[in-house]
């Protein structure tokens, strides 16, 4: 009869059918799964960056929304400013006062976390407490700390005979007391992303070497960096990107939020702020943006080159 | 799993606990304000101007201009001005918004004027008023038969935009006296009663610094507050200063009264001044330790001396002179927006509270000190009298320096930049950084950089 005939080939038709739906579902549900994603950064991300882009060739004022076009002349005047190199200096200085300590000391921190301790959870926990605290707040304290003639650090080094040092009126004391906030903020945080990579590393490689007669030092050194590498590079590209854009910290180190008279704390971040809006030059304020964006671009790369090359990754272990 | 009740009972202390010091860490600061009237229909047939259409106003200011006394159910003076508008005009409701500080109005404020949004009523504060007027054209004319007439001339003045149109309702100025401390005064073989310091400052800035030197001499310690404080009071009576009235070209490479000013006063900092800047932790820890005697005080200052210097320090006076006459320092006033909904009420409203008796209360309740000479004969203003500077006569004493202030010096787009770069300078020498000729060289090369 023509239905028996028929129905061999309907079904076939929607095996087909549903074969071809399923192979076309494992092909492009996961772009539509990361789809609103993509879609809220090219709005709120991407868009933004190119605008950034756009108005810093251009004379701006934000407030009637016009400019003219005037090249790369925001760019030179930029480079040709000379507090934006003195923002350079004071951005690496605090960079790297603040993110090799902490690096170092994280590292040591989650080492020793990541033994049998009782009540591990509670220092855990603990090391995380000053990343809670608001940077603000911190900022507030530490220069009421800080505090040339009146601050508590300055009366205890007079306690052991030391002059005061002029946290506010030097480069390096004033980088140092701020590299000091930034450690005391971040130092936990890194601390619990090592001490996380540290507990995966399987015990047996421990085992093994303390066989073959390596001390803790040397297991430390030989064992725990090179499988702990990824971990590393992530925490030190973050820490860079962080580093180089502090902005909170420096801000609050005094009332008038300039970076010093002389300008021996004010950052790159710090330095676009005022512009942008103490100055009201956002043509400018966009050149500089642009110019940090290249800096930490260049930074981090350099980074990444030095901490691939350095740090030896374990081919047994490692990604 | 189960636990141990030791453990449970741990676990939820510890949680406890923890719940606790997170709420408070993150608890927000104070809430905004609320809308000041119960939102009631206003559409009162019974008042007389129930005819007209319900209107929301929204005002928005900064610090405390004393238009309510919300902070302190205490003080003596417990005028609402708003709702005194309200009351008289019942289809009006009022919704004010109070920024804490200056700098968040200004953000707010400029972030805004382009797009929209902003209130009804905009205060605006002398230090960023020149940025103002180079968008005077988006803010209403203010001025409407002559009213003019009843503020302060310099008020006016620097208000009043190329075009004639007078964009801002002055609110509160910053006459300047001298405070300073009996005790040191003494100590320095000074006269230390008002009419005697007043004799003994009365005179240009090189008599001032004389006796400075004076007090040096005998006592070895700062006369005065801060460098940056005495280069204000200095810089207001250069007219012009920085730049060229109507061209905005900076002079102030070139103009010898700068140079000259910034001279004297860094051959006077190097012993009498205390070195700090001011608003800074050590600066505030000076009053109260005897760091320096004489301060350039502006009547919103007396808070500021009574609340750093507590309430031990019992010796802090007010003298009714200042150098070369007078000087202002701060001040603001009430704007308003041409895109906003409500032009016509917000001005009327503006109008009213700009007002002499209107600010004499305002006075009475927070200190601000009137910007309308007809307001210096109310009794709430003649008749001032602050305990805590041992009964000085405040309402006479601000309204003779503030008639004393000298007409406004021109300030364009570029003033605040210039004079940042000069404080800049000033600082450095007081820190040691820079010798006063190498300091100002720098100073010169960022203004010179200005554009």
């Amino acid at each position: 009869m023509a239905t028996t005939d028929l129905e061999p080939v309907t079904e076939t038709r929607r095996t087909l059918m549903r074969q071809r739906l399923g192979r076309w579902d494992q092909k492009a549900s996961p772009y539509a799964y990361i789809a609103p994603f993509f879609v809220v950064f090219a709005v709120f991300g991407l868009f933004p960056i190119v605008y950034t882009a756009v108005i810093s060739l251009m004379d701006w004022d934000t407030i009637r929304n016009s400019g003219e076009f005037i090249g790369f002349d925001n760019f030179t005047y930029v480079l040709q400013d000379r507090k934006f190199w003195l923002a350079l200096r004071n951005t690496f200085s605090i960079f790297l006062l603040s993110a090799v300590p902490q690096v170092l000391v994280a590292m040591f921190i989650a080492a020793m976390l990541d033994h049998q301790l009782r009540a591990r959870t509670f220092w855990r926990m603990g090391v995380l407490v000053p990343y809670v605290v608001m940077p603000v707040a911190v900022g507030i304290i530490f220069s009421k700390l800080f505090a040339d003639q009146s601050g508590l650090f300055n009366h205890w080094l007079g306690l052991v005979g030391i002059d005061p040092v002029g946290w506010h009126k030097q480069v390096l004391p004033s980088h140092f007391a701020i590299a000091t906030m930034v450690n005391f903020r971040w130092t936990g945080y890194n601390a619990l992303i090592f001490l996380a990579a540290m507990q995966a590393i399987p015990r047996d490689l421990y085992e093994a070497a303390a066989i073959d007669g390596a001390g803790a030092l040397r297991r430390f050194v030989s064992v725990t960096i090179p499988q702990i590498r990824p971990t590393m590079i992530f925490v030190i590209i973050t820490s860079t990107i962080g580093g180089l854009q502090i902005f909170d910290e420096p801000r609050m180190f005094d009332t008038t939020g300039t970076g010093g008279a002389d300008q021996q704390w004010l950052t790159i971040t710090m330095y676009m702020y005022n512009v942008g809006f103490g100055n009201l030059d956002f043509g400018r304020a966009s050149a500089i943006a642009w110019l940090l964006f290249l800096i930490i671009l260049v930074i981090s790369l350099i980074n990444l080159f030095i901490t691939r090359k350095f740090i030896k990754s374990d081919s047994s272990g490692g990604k | 799993m189960t636990f141990s009740r030791r453990k449970t009972v741990l676990g939820l202390t510890a949680s406890a606990a923890i719940l606790a010091l997170t709420v408070a860490g993150c608890s927000s600061s104070s809430d905004p304000a609320e809308p000041t009237t119960p939102a009631t229909d206003s559409t009162m047939s019974a008042a007389p101007d129930a005819a007209a259409e319900p209107v929301t106003l929204t005002l928005a200011t900064f610090n405390t201009p004393g238009y309510q006394q919300i902070e302190q159910p205490d003080a003596p003076y417990q005028y609402d001005l708003i709702k005194e508008y309200e009351d008289a005009n019942p289809n009006v409701t009022v919704v004010y918004d109070r920024k804490a500080e200056s700098g968040d109005a200004r953000t707010n404020f400029f972030a805004k004027l382009g797009p929209g949004g902003l209130a009804d009523v905009e205060m605006v504060e002398v230090d960023w008023m020149p940025e103002v007027m180079q968008y005077s054209d988006l803010l209403e004319d203010l001025s409407n038969d002559g009213n003019a007439d009843r503020w302060l001339p310099a008020k006016v003045a620097d208000a009043t935009d190329a075009d004639g149109r007078m964009i801002g309702d002055g609110t509160d100025v910053g006459p300047q006296a001298v405070c300073y401390r009996e005790s040191l005064m003494e100590a320095a073989g000074l006269p230390s009663d008002p009419e005697g310091v007043a004799t003994l400052l009365d005179g240009d800035w090189a008599n001032f610094f004389d006796v400075g030197q004076q007090y040096f001499d005998k006592t070895g310690k700062a006369f005065f507050d801060s460098t940056s404080g005495i280069w204000q009071g200095m810089i207001g009576q250069i007219d012009p200063a920085y730049e060229e009235a109507g061209t905005d070209a900076i002079i102030a490479a070139d103009n010898a009264d700068v140079k000259a000013a910034y001279d004297q006063l860094t051959a006077a900092s190097m012993d009498q001044s205390t070195h700090l800047g001011q608003w800074s932790e050590d600066w505030s820890a000076a009053f109260k330790s005897g760091g320096f005697a004489v301060i350039l005080c502006p009547p919103w200052m007396l808070g500021v001396v009574k609340g750093n210097s507590g309430e031990e320090t019992t010796d802090w006076n007010i003298a009714n002179v200042y150098p070369n006459g007078g000087g202002n320092w701060g001040g603001s006033w009430l704007t308003v927006p041409s895109n906003g909904a409500n032009v016509d009420e917000a001005k009327k409203f503006v109008d009213w509270l700009t007002a002499p008796e209107q600010q004499a209360k305002a006075f009475a309740n927070a200190g601000t000190y009137p910007s309308q000479p007809a307001a210096y004969d109310n009794p709430l203003v003649k008749d001032a009298v602050d305990e805590y500077f041992n009964g000085a006569n405040t309402g006479t004493i601000f309204a003779d320096r503030a008639k004393a202030v000298p007409a406004a010096p021109f300030k364009g787009k570029f003033y605040f930049q210039v004079n940042d770069a000069i404080n800049n300078a000033l600082t450095r020498v007081d820190d040691g950084t820079d010798a006063p000729a190498a300091s100002w060289d720098k100073a010169l090369t960022d203004i010179n950089g200005i554009s």
